[in-house]
């Protein structure tokens, strides 16, 4: 292949991909190829990837292949190369969450949405680095090593999520998997120029994500385009008897609804998403992209007022502490991971493990929710944010009662230095935007939307009604089509 | 609401938290995290003075209750890829240190 037919097959869709292996122009095989081959010339740089399996990738690509050959190909996704965040269990395969606690865990099964994509027919290239356990929002948190931006390598590519946003943007895959506790997929889509989706609480089987704050995490997919977000959330969408928090209602075709179009649409851009925070260069990008969808037929409406909304973050920041006290009480040194030993007593080889296995971001949200949750603490703060909790949702209620969709901006800034930011709470600001749809449980989306200062992507998000992400697709597909962004950073990285 | 300035939160509050979460932690890391949970807990203290009266909490994501499902047996997971885990094994064990004082 020459090296220009290499680079077209590094910049194609899922939806074009799975035409092109259809009609015989190209193989899994030599797609599969030229992702590792770009991950091979471009991770040392980039970083995405905490373990790549090659092997096994090609394997696939062979068996997709002669799928395709005989015509039996009828999986939607057959042999497409795909990336997953390191959070989601994958077994036979290293499964970290970014944490020294889970070094060595090779998973006995698979979670719910990766073994979906493997129904589907899609190709898993590797796991992709993130901040540990998910808390954070640079991926500089990750044990392992930082993550760089493709389209600025000292910059951060947001996070948790940072490996898998940062792979698609740097061409390492076609799409991947991510989670979203308050942020974690949108706000790196943002910073990396891709299209992230967090579904609505409930729709994606949570079934082998390695837990975080489980009444607030999602699973969902990074794309370069809107149409293979629809295709992604296809696959891994619907009910799973291993995950009881999963809504048993039917998963509507979202590709088949992605031509909606704006007119007459009623958008709501409340107030308190474009107030204080939000950096200069932000806010006219995100009022650039309001008069373009204006000018196309969108009824744009700023008077809705959300009072409660800038609450969302000390609510999320008393629920996922508290939530992941608790969830993180498993990693004992017992039954998997690391586990000190040699102490006096079993408390003291489980408080060595638990020294040695944990970062320091883990420890302080740990500690953090530990305080929230104790005793004499408990109603002023877990119990109040629960209830404040409840006024955003109804909040959210009435805008959607007069609404179809809500706009907003993903993050307050463009991406930022690694290193920048070292104070905890300046760095939960990343999230004042993304938080409020994990507290109400809604789906949304990220998009790219401009660029701003430095030409750093910014992203656009759209908030939607519980289980309405094909009002999300449908928006956002219309904006994309409009815009016509560039997803592909122009300083090609590794191309030395 | 707790008070929580700065000056308020003590070493040995967060000493008390350590031991709870079972936690080591060394003396430098008692007072930064001292001084991090306080100022992370000043700027979450706004949501006192939200008037919640007759509020019911919302504790998911999701508006569901009562989830059921039959009981059905399932085939276990493989003993050895779970086994192949253990920080320590004896046989088909959890090795672990005494857990009751045999004194």
């Amino acid at each position: 292949m020459t090296d220009a037919a290499a680079a077209d097959l590094l910049s194609i869709t899922l939806a074009e991909g799975a035409r092109r292996l259809r009609d015989g122009s190209i193989t899994s095989r030599q797609l599969t190829e030229a992702f590792l081959d770009r991950i091979d010339t471009t991770d040392n740089d980039v970083r995405a990837f905490v373990t790549i399996t090659s092997e096994s990738a090609l394997a696939q690509a062979d068996e997709a292949d002669a799928l395709l050959s005989r015509g039996d190909a009828t999986a939607p996704l057959t042999g497409l190369p795909v990336a997953i965040k390191d959070v989601l269990m994958t077994r036979g395969v290293r499964t970290t969450a970014g944490s020294r606690m889970l070094d060595s865990l090779i998973p006995p099964y698979d979670a719910t949405a990766v073994s979906k994509l493997r129904e589907a027919g899609a190709i898993s290239l590797g796991k992709t680095n993130m901040d540990e356990f998910a808390m954070g929002s640079s991926t500089e948190h990750s044990a392992w090593f930082p993550t760089a931006n493709p389209w600025d390598l000292e910059r951060v590519p947001g996070g948790s999520s940072g490996g898998s946003a940062a792979a698609v943007a740097a061409q390492q895959c076609i799409a991947s998997l991510g989670s979203d506790t308050g942020g974690s997929i949108r706000q790196p889509a943002s910073f990396c120029g891709v299209v992230g989706l967090k579904p609505t609480y409930g729709r994606v089987s949570r079934n082998g994500l390695i837990a975080f704050a489980s009444s607030l995490d999602q699973i969902g997919p990074f794309t370069r385009t809107v149409e293979d977000a629809a295709m992604l959330l296809q696959a891994i969408a619907g009910p799973d008897p291993l995950d009881s928090t999963c809504y048993d209602e039917p998963v509507p075709d979202f590709s088949a609804q992605l031509e909606r179009g704006l007119d007459g649409l009623k958008v709501a851009a409340p107030r308190e998403f474009f107030g204080e925070g939000m950096d200069d260069d932000v806010a006219a990008t995100i009022e650039a992209a309001l008069d373009l969808l204006a000018s196309h037929g969108a009824l744009i409406d700023r008077s809705p007022s959300m009072p409660s909304v800038p609450m969302a973050l000390p609510v999320y920041y008393i629920l996922a502490p508290s939530e992941c006290s608790a969830n993180l009480a498993r990693f004992d040194g017992v039954k998997y991971g690391y586990g000190a030993r040699g102490g006096e007593s079993m408390w003291s080889d489980m408080e060595a493990t638990r020294k040695h296995g944990f970062g320091r971001e883990v420890k302080r949200r740990i500690l953090l929710g530990a305080y929230a949750l104790s005793a004499g603490y408990y109603d002023a703060y877990y119990l109040q944010a629960q209830k404040v909790r409840t006024l955003i949702r109804r909040e959210f209620d009435r805008v959607f009662a007069e609404h179809d969709v809500i706009v907003a901006p993903t993050a307050p800034t463009v991406a930022f230095k690694r290193g920048a930011i070292t104070e905890p709470y300046q760095m939960y600001l990343n999230d004042i935007f993304t938080i409020p749809a994990n507290i109400a449980g809604l789906p949304a989306i990220s998009i790219p939307g401009g660029f701003g200062a430095e030409g750093m992507p910014v992203g656009l998000q759209f908030v939607g009604q519980r289980l309405d992400e094909a009002a999300l697709l449908g928006v956002a597909n219309a904006y994309e089509r409009l815009a016509e962004w560039p997803t592909i950073p122009p300083s090609n990285v590794g191309s030395t | 609401m707790p008070d929580a300035d700065a000056t308020q939160f003590t070493s040995s509050q967060v000493r008390d938290l350590a031991s709870l979460v079972r936690i080591e932690l060394t003396d430098t890391e008692v007072e930064e995290f001292r001084v991090e949970l306080a100022s992370i807990l000043s700027h979450i203290d706004a949501l006192s003075e939200i008037d919640t009266e007759g509020v019911p909490p919302t504790n998911n994501g999701a508006d569901l209750l009562n989830v059921e499902a039959e009981d059905e047996s399932q085939p276990a997971m493989p003993r050895e890829e779970i086994l192949a885990n253990a920080p320590q094994r004896e046989d088909n064990y959890f090795r672990v240190h005494a857990v009751l004082d045999q004194s």
